[in-house]
């Protein structure tokens, strides 16, 4: 037990090599140059150039007024991209996260307008939330469902619950105190008082995904779901049990929307899940699982928040906006098919020049070679 | 248990990965806080802002609102006129203008609200920054706003609604409502008084109202839920769309059906789209104020209040510019004028 396992880490005697194990953009380098120029990282650059950038430039950006709404904006797709990103890694989606929120902010204002305590209200508000998500992980852990249909069909069906749960109507009168705590801020810094419920939150699935045998679990179920299973990773206990953070965290966006704009409607959140996927995407989490980080995911969200707001803040109309993101979610995705697609043909390149004479045996001592490089 | 354990890279890098993100949160968090507490921008005497923020951007009664609006705001002596406003009339999709706004800085802000209270704290953020409110079009919750411009009085409108339709049908039968979306707040109050009229007054005793539908101000989803009322309701004798996106839609689907001048359509239309439809037969009166004026009269009463002239108190007059003076009444209510009818007669006189 004195090696690591090395199934997943490319290595000579891997014969598929790095490609296989989907982690183009690492092979060769290693070490610093390898953190430095990873998919995440260069989105975390992304993030702090455009941040210097509109702080720098942009009339009104610089200062804790913009902080607060910039965040206080973000934080429920901040906070459903957590669980997100961990669903996305594993290979799967979940579609019906905004539907969740809002039903769960539809149910919030049925139980408050029934008269029922706030510390109920919250504690059966989170609980259908948690329903909600063991209702989705049951179909496609359980039963093995695909889950872009499961999730479509309970995108549908949670948000036409909440139209059951509370109709046209919509509930105000949440108590003062509460609403004005949500809206908060820490001191002088501008930062939210919620944020550091985010932060602990964003800690929880960091910590999760990236240092946990659990985790670690996910990525591997996201490369291949049967080698998972040889290795003894409890594949459906794992989807399960996210699909249930999915709704929970979920719930929470929700209970945080209702209160924040102190009004329990069930259209709350609409749409939402698309910004979320978005920019998960965009913040390195590969749509075909195995690849992703939390950080990464974190700077997608906040990354098109600050865009979003640096718009707004110039009364540049929300269709921009739209165009944007989806610019940028296009490039995030083809760019690294061309690096692959450049790197491939330099490779190519300079093993045709030191073997001009290629031929079958050529390309088995170029193969050759290629490994050794990597290593 | 084998699960696969980090390499002493990987970690390193998930560790440097998270001191980046940590870092740029900061950034983003401190904003590189240089001074600059609430926007104090575009102040100064004499110097006025004013931003209107529609329910939604695009649509064509809000642009002819804007329109008066633009007019109004430049009559009135503002130097910087904004339009901002969110693509979906969603509850808490105008919060964040509303911020950007507070930040900015802007005297006056001219909001039609899409929730009378998700947009209160932000307003009251706003009028803590030194901004005077003015709700057009669609009221926020009262303490949110120093005054409402309303198109006319509420009840009229309602009125004049079921008035034509119990005319176009011969006063009895099956109406429904197709209304925009089920939270909107003057639509409601509208249909509140139009059930009560049905209800109360004996001349429509025989009208009964058998459906409320909701377009959600979407050309689409009203063509749909008209074609819906259609197939559910086959006694159905007319339909009252007191929105102008669901009356167009609604003309649209009854010229091309079977049902055209067999079942009567009336509401709220903007002449310019009912034209072809009124030529056309499938509609044979429709109500609506003249929304530009709407924008033009909620300018002046913002440059009223930013000037101080009046506080949105019960009693107070300002002069809206070419439409002479205004009072304002209970509750912050100012109201423009009483509603027209619109039919072939007239129709042409008329271009928004």
């Amino acid at each position: 037990m004195s090696n690591p396992p090395t199934e997943l880490l490319p290595t000579a005697t891997n014969k598929s090599g790095v490609r296989a194990a989907g982690r183009p953009q690492a092979g060769g380098r290693t070490g610093v140059a390898r953190i430095l120029l990873s998919r995440d990282t260069v989105m975390i650059y992304a993030l702090v150039a455009f941040v210097t950038y509109a702080a720098l430039f942009i009339p009104r950006f610089a200062g804790p007024v913009s902080t607060g709404f910039l965040l206080l904006d973000v934080i429920p797709a901040l906070l459903i991209a957590l669980p997100m990103t961990l669903v996305i890694i594993t290979g799967e989606i979940d579609l019906s996260v905004a539907s969740i929120a809002g039903l769960t902010s539809a149910l919030m204002g049925v139980l408050w307008a029934a008269g029922l305590d706030i510390g109920v209200v919250l504690t059966l508000s989170l609980l259908a939330g948690v329903l909600a998500g063991a209702f989705n992980g049951l179909l496609v852990a359980v039963l093995g469902l695909p889950s872009l249909a499961v999730t479509i069909g309970t995108l549908a069906l949670f948000r036409g619950l909440a139209l059951v749960v509370i109709g046209d109507n919509a509930v105000a009168n949440f108590p003062p105190e509460l609403t004005s705590f949500f809206t908060s801020k820490l001191g002088g810094t501008g930062i939210p008082t919620v944020m550091i419920g985010v932060v602990i939150v964003a800690v929880f699935f960091g910590v999760l995904l990236h240092f946990t045998p659990f985790g670690r679990g996910l990525f591997a179920l996201g490369y291949s779901k049967e080698a998972a299973t040889f290795v003894g990773i409890k594949v459906m206990r794992a989807k399960f049990w996210l699909y249930v953070a999915s709704g929970s965290v979920s719930a929470l966006a929700g209970i945080y929307w209702t209160l924040r704009y102190s009004s329990a409607r069930s259209d709350n959140a609409s749409g939402l899940e698309l910004t979320v996927i978005a920019a998960v995407l965009l913040g390195g989490v590969s749509i075909f699982g195995g690849k992703g980080s939390i950080p990464g995911a974190i700077a997608g969200v906040l990354l098109i928040g600050t865009i979003n707001f640096t718009l707004r803040l110039n009364r540049i109309s929300d269709v921009v906006l739209i165009i944007v993101t989806g610019s940028l979610l296009i490039a995030s995705v083809v760019a690294p098919s061309i690096i692959e697609g450049i790197s491939k043909w330099r490779h190519t390149r300079r093993h045709r020049r030191q073997l001009p004479q290629a031929s079958a045996l050529g390309e088995t001592r170029a193969t050759a070679s290629g490994v050794q490089e990597r290593k | 248990m084998e699960f696969i354990r980090p390499t002493k890279t990987r970690r390193t890098r998930r560790l440097f990965a998270f001191a980046a993100v940590a870092a740029s949160v900061a950034l983003v968090a401190s904003g590189c806080a240089s001074g600059n507490n609430a926007g104090t921008g575009a102040g100064g005497e004499g110097d006025l802002s004013i931003t209107f923020i529609p329910k939604q951007l695009n649509n064509p009664y809000t642009d002819v609102v804007l329109g008066g609006g633009k007019d109004g705001a430049t009559a009135a002596g503002f130097t910087g006129v904004e339009v901002v406003g969110p693509l979906e009339a969603s509850a808490s999709s105008q919060v964040s203008f509303i911020n950007a706004e507070t930040q900015a800085g802007t005297n006056v802000i001219v909001i039609a609200a899409n929730d009378p209270d998700a947009v209160g704290p932000a307003l009251e953020e706003a009028r803590a920054a030194g901004a005077k409110i003015v709700a057009f079009d669609s009221d926020t919750n009262p303490k949110y706003r120093d005054v409402f411009i309303s198109q006319v009085v509420a009840k009229d409108v309602a009125l004049i609604q079921v008035k034509l339709i119990s005319e176009q049908i011969g006063g009895s039968g099956e109406i429904a409502i197709l209304s925009a979306t089920a939270n909107a707040t003057n639509q409601n109050e509208w249909i509140k008084f139009i059930e009560d009229e049905l209800a109360s007054n004996p001349d429509y005793a025989n009208i009964t109202l058998v459906s409320k539908v909701y377009g959600d101000d979407d050309d689409t989803k009203s063509f749909q839920e008209a074609q819906g009322l259609m197939q559910a309701y086959p006694n159905l004798k007319g339909i009252i769309s007191p929105t102008t996106v669901g009356i167009a839609a609604t003309a649209r689907y009854l010229s091309t059906s079977n049902y055209k001048g067999k079942v009567a359509l009336t509401g709220l239309g903007l002449p310019n789209e009912m034209r072809p439809f009124v030529k056309d037969g499938t509609v044979t009166a429709f109500a609506l104020w003249d929304p530009a004026q709407l924008g033009y009269v909620a300018a002046f009463a913002g440059k009223a209040l930013a000037d101080g002239t009046i506080t949105g108190a019960e009693g107070d007059t300002f002069t809206a510019g070419d439409l002479g003076e205004r009072t304002v009444g209970t509750d912050g209510l100012v109201i423009v004028g009483p509603p027209t009818t619109f039919t072939a007669d007239n129709i042409d006189d008329y271009d928004f």
